[in-house]
C-alpha cells in the first residue's frame, strides 16, 4: 500500500510569515514618511535611508523575541545587504533613467543617416545626425583592436607559457599602465608621432592612443584567463609530441577562446567613451572621413563634448541623444562579443 | 583495511605468466642507466639502472613520494617542462641516449607515449579531435583517418561506447571513459613504449578493469611502463615489477624481478614489508 508523494516544501514561508513580512515592509515605509515629515531631513535620499535603518531595527527586533539575538543580528545582516546592493544599483539606474529620458527628444528618423557637416548648433533637431560619429567611433574602436589585441595577448602569452626572465618586470609596467590617465596616452601620440611625424589629426592617432590604454586590459585579463587553463593540458599537448607553439596554438588558446573574448570586452569598454586623447588627436570633424589615416574625423564621444560645449538648447539635445546612441553601441558590441564567444563553445 | 595475501598476489602474478609467454612481442626496448633526477636542490631520485625488454609490461610501486612518477617522466623527458629540474643519467631508448645532445624532443615524445594520471581531455576538441590530436599537434599526416580513429579507439576498449557521438564533446565521458579516450589519443601516434602514471588510480573499479584489460592487450605491440599504488593491478597486468623507496633521502630502486617473484619471494626484507603490507 504506496501513497503517492507529493512534493512539498517545508521550509518555505509560510501565509502569515508573508504576511508578517508585508506588514514589517509598510511599517518602515509608513515610519519613513513620518520621519522626514517631521525632522529636517529632506529628499528621496533620506526616505531611501530611514526606510532602510526602520526596516532592518523592525525585523531584527521581531527575531530577537521571536528566535533570539544570534536570529537578530542574521536579519540586520541581511537588512545591510540587501542595502548594498540597492546602493550600487541605484546610481547605474538613474544614469541610464537620465540618459534615456534627456536623450530620446533628440532622436529623428534621420540620425542615423546623416552628419552634422550642413547643420548648425542652433538648427532645429530634425536636421543633422550621428553617422560621422558613428562611424568615427567604429574606425577607432576596430583600429584600437587590431594594434592591441595581438600585443595584449601575446604579452599575455609571454607572461603565462613563456615566462622568461623579464616576465616579472613586464607585468610591473602592464600593472602600472593600465593605471595611465588617458589623457597623458593622448599627449604621448601628440608628442610622439602627430608632432613630428603625420602632421595632421586622423583616426590612426586616435586609435593609437587608445591601443595604448586598452594593451594593458587585454593583457591582464587574458594573463589571469591563461592561468586558469590546468597545467595538465600542456603536459598532455607536450607529451604528444606538440612544440610548445603548436600546444599554445592547438589547446591552450582554443580552452581559453570565451575568457579572451571576456578580455577583450574589457578592453572595448576601457576605451568606447574615451574622450581626452580623441579632443587632442582626432580633430572631431562633423563629416563622415572615409580614410581612416588622414583628415579630421569625428567620433561620439567628441560629437557630445562638442554638443555640450556649443551650449544652444538644441546642441544640448543633441549631446544627451548622443550619450544614448553610445550606450547603445557599447551595448550592442557586448551583446555581439558574447554571442561570438559562446557560439563557438556550444558547438 | 585488510592486509594483502602475498600468496594470492603470486598466484595472480602467474596466471598473467602464461599469458604473456604466448605473445610473440618485438619492438623497441627501453633502458635507464644511472638516472638521477633533481627539483631545485632537492634530490628525489638517485642511481636508478633499470631495462624494460620490448613488449614487456613493468609494474613501478613504492609509497608515495618515493620518485617512480618522476621516473617515467625522465623516460619521455616530461621532466624538464617543470621549472627547477634537472637530471643525470642516460635513457637509451633502442640503444639511443634519449637526452644526447641534437636529440629531437618531440620526436622522443612521439616514440614515447604517456597517460596521465588524471584524464585529461582536451576541452575544445571533440571525442574524435581528441584521438586525431597527437597527429595535428605534430603535424604528421596520415591516409586514413577514419580507419586510425577507430583502430586506436577499439584497441582502447571504448569504440562500442562512442562510436555513435565522436561529435560530441570529450568532456560528456565518464571518468573511466575519459581515461580510455586519453589512451587512444596516446596510441594515435604509434608509440613503441607507453607510460602510465597511475591511470586508474581516479576509477571506480569497473572502469579500472577495463583498463587493464586495454594494457594487457596493447602489451603485444608495446613496451608498457605502469606506475600503481594498487598491489593487486601491479600482480595482474605486469611481467616485471620494480620497487621504489625513498627513506627521507633521494628515492631508490630496491629491488626489480618477475612480478611473480616480487610477490612470493622478494630478495628484500623492505620489499616484503612492503607487498604485504606491513608499512606504505
Amino acid at each position: 500500500m504506496s501513497t503517492v508523494a507529493i512534493p512539498t516544501k517545508p521550509w518555505a514561508k509560510s501565509p502569515q510569515d508573508r504576511i508578517l513580512g508585508l506588514t514589517f515592509l509598510l511599517a518602515a515605509i509608513a515610519f519613513s514618511y513620518f520621519f522626514v515629515a517631521v525632522t529636517e531631513m529632506k529628499g528621496k535620499l533620506a526616505y531611501a535611508f530611514v526606510f532602510f535603518v526602520a526596516y532592518g531595527v523592525i525585523t531584527s527586533t521581531h527575531s530577537f523575541i521571536t528566535r533570539g539575538p544570534q536570529a537578530a543580528k542574521d536579519s540586520f545582516v541581511s537588512t545591510l545587504v540587501s542595502l548594498g546592493a540597492v546602493v550600487t544599483v541605484i546610481p547605474i539606474a538613474s544614469i541610464l533613467f537620465t540618459v534615456v529620458q534627456k536623450g530620446l527628444p533628440g532622436l529623428h528618423l534621420g540620425i542615423l543617416s546623416n552628419d552634422m557637416s550642413m547643420a548648425t548648433p542652433t538648427d532645429p533637431i530634425p536636421t543633422g545626425g550621428v553617422l560621422h560619429a558613428i562611424t568615427g567611433t567604429l574606425t577607432l574602436v576596430v583600429l584600437a583592436l587590431i594594434m592591441s589585441v595581438p600585443i595584449g595577448i601575446l604579452t599575455a602569452l609571454y607572461l603565462t607559457e613563456i615566462k622568461g626572465r623579464f616576465a616579472g618586470p613586464i607585468r610591473f609596467l602592464v600593472q602600472a599602465m593600465s593605471g595611465v590617465p588617458s589623457i597623458v596616452a593622448g599627449l604621448f601620440i601628440l608628442s610622439a608621432v602627430l608632432y613630428p611625424i603625420t602632421k595632421n589629426y586622423s583616426a590612426l592617432m586616435g586609435a593609437l592612443a587608445l591601443a595604448v590604454l586598452m594593451i594593458p586590459t587585454i593583457a591582464r585579463t587574458s594573463e589571469e584567463v591563461l592561468l586558469l587553463i590546468p597545467n595538465e593540458l600542456r603536459e598532455a599537448g607536450t607529451a604528444l609530441g606538440g612544440t610548445q607553439w603548436r600546444t599554445v596554438a592547438m589547446i591552450v588558446l582554443p580552452a581559453a577562446r570565451s575568457g579572451l573574448m571576456t578580455a577583450i570586452i574589457l578592453g572595448i569598454a576601457r576605451i568606447a567613451g574615451e574622450t581626452a586623447p580623441l579632443l587632442l588627436l582626432t580633430g572631431g570633424g562633423d563629416k563622415v572621413n572615409p580614410n581612416p589615416f588622414s583628415g579630421s574625423v569625428g567620433s561620439l564621444p567628441y560629437y557630445i563634448w562638442k554638443s555640450f560645449n556649443a551650449g544652444s538648447p538644441e546642441a544640448i539635445t543633441r549631446a544627451w541623444a548622443g550619450l544614448l546612441i553610445l550606450m547603445i553601441l557599447v551595448l550592442i558590441l557586448f551583446i555581439a562579443a558574447r554571442a561570438l564567444s559562446n557560439r563557438k563553445m556550444s558547438k | 583495511m585488510s592486509t594483502t595475501q602475498p600468496s594470492s598476489l603470486a598466484s595472480v602474478a602467474n596466471a598473467r605468466i602464461g599469458r604473456t609467454q604466448a605473445s610473440s612481442a618485438t619492438g623497441t626496448g627501453l633502458e635507464a642507466r644511472g638516472v638521477h633526477a633533481w627539483f631545485g636542490k632537492n634530490h628525489v631520485l638517485a642511481d636508478i639502472n633499470l631495462e624494460f625488454a620490448a613488449g614487456s609490461v613493468t609494474a613501478l610501486i613504492g609509497p608515495s613520494g618515493c620518485g617512480k612518477s618522476t621516473f617515467i617522466r625522465t623516460m619521455n623527458r616530461m621532466h624538464e617542462f617543470i621549472p627547477g629540474a634537472a637530471m643525470a643519467g642516460q635513457v637509451l631508448l633502442d640503444g639511443k641516449d634519449v637526452y644526447a645532445p641534437g636529440v629531437d624532443v618531440t620526436k622522443i615524445r612521439l616514440q614515447i607515449g604517456m597517460v596521465f594520471q588524471k584524464p585529461n581531455p582536451f576541452p575544445s576538441m571533440t571525442i574524435g579531435e581528441n584521438v586525431l590530436s597527437g597527429l595535428k599537434l605534430a603535424q604528421i599526416k596520415v591516409e586514413n583517418k577514419d580507419e586510425l580513429l577507430e583502430s586506436c579507439l577499439v584497441r582502447a576498449g571504448l569504440w562500442n561506447e562512442v562510436k555513435d557521438r565522436l561529435g560530441a564533446h570529450g568532456g560528456s565521458l565518464s571518468g573511466g571513459q575519459q581515461q580510455r579516450l586519453c589512451i587512444a589519443r596516446a596510441l594515435a601516434v604509434s608509440p613503441q613504449v607507453l607510460l602510465m602514471d597511475e591511470p586508474c588510480s581516479a576509477l571506480d573499479p569497473g572502469s579500472t578493469l577495463r583498463i587493464e584489460e586495454t594494457i594487457r592487450e596493447l602489451s603485444d605491440s608495446m613496451t608498457i611502463i605502469i606506475v600503481t599504488h594498487n598491489m593487486q593491478q601491479a600482480a595482474r597486468v605486469s611481467d616485471y615489477t620494480a620497487f621504489f623507496l625513498s627513506d627521507g633521502g633521494p628515492g631508490e630502486m630496491i629491488e626489480v624481478a618477475r612480478t611473480s617473484e616480487i610477490f612470493s619471494q622478494p630478495k628484500d626484507q623492505r620489499t616484503e614489508n612492503y607487498v604485504t603490507g606491513r608499512f606504505g
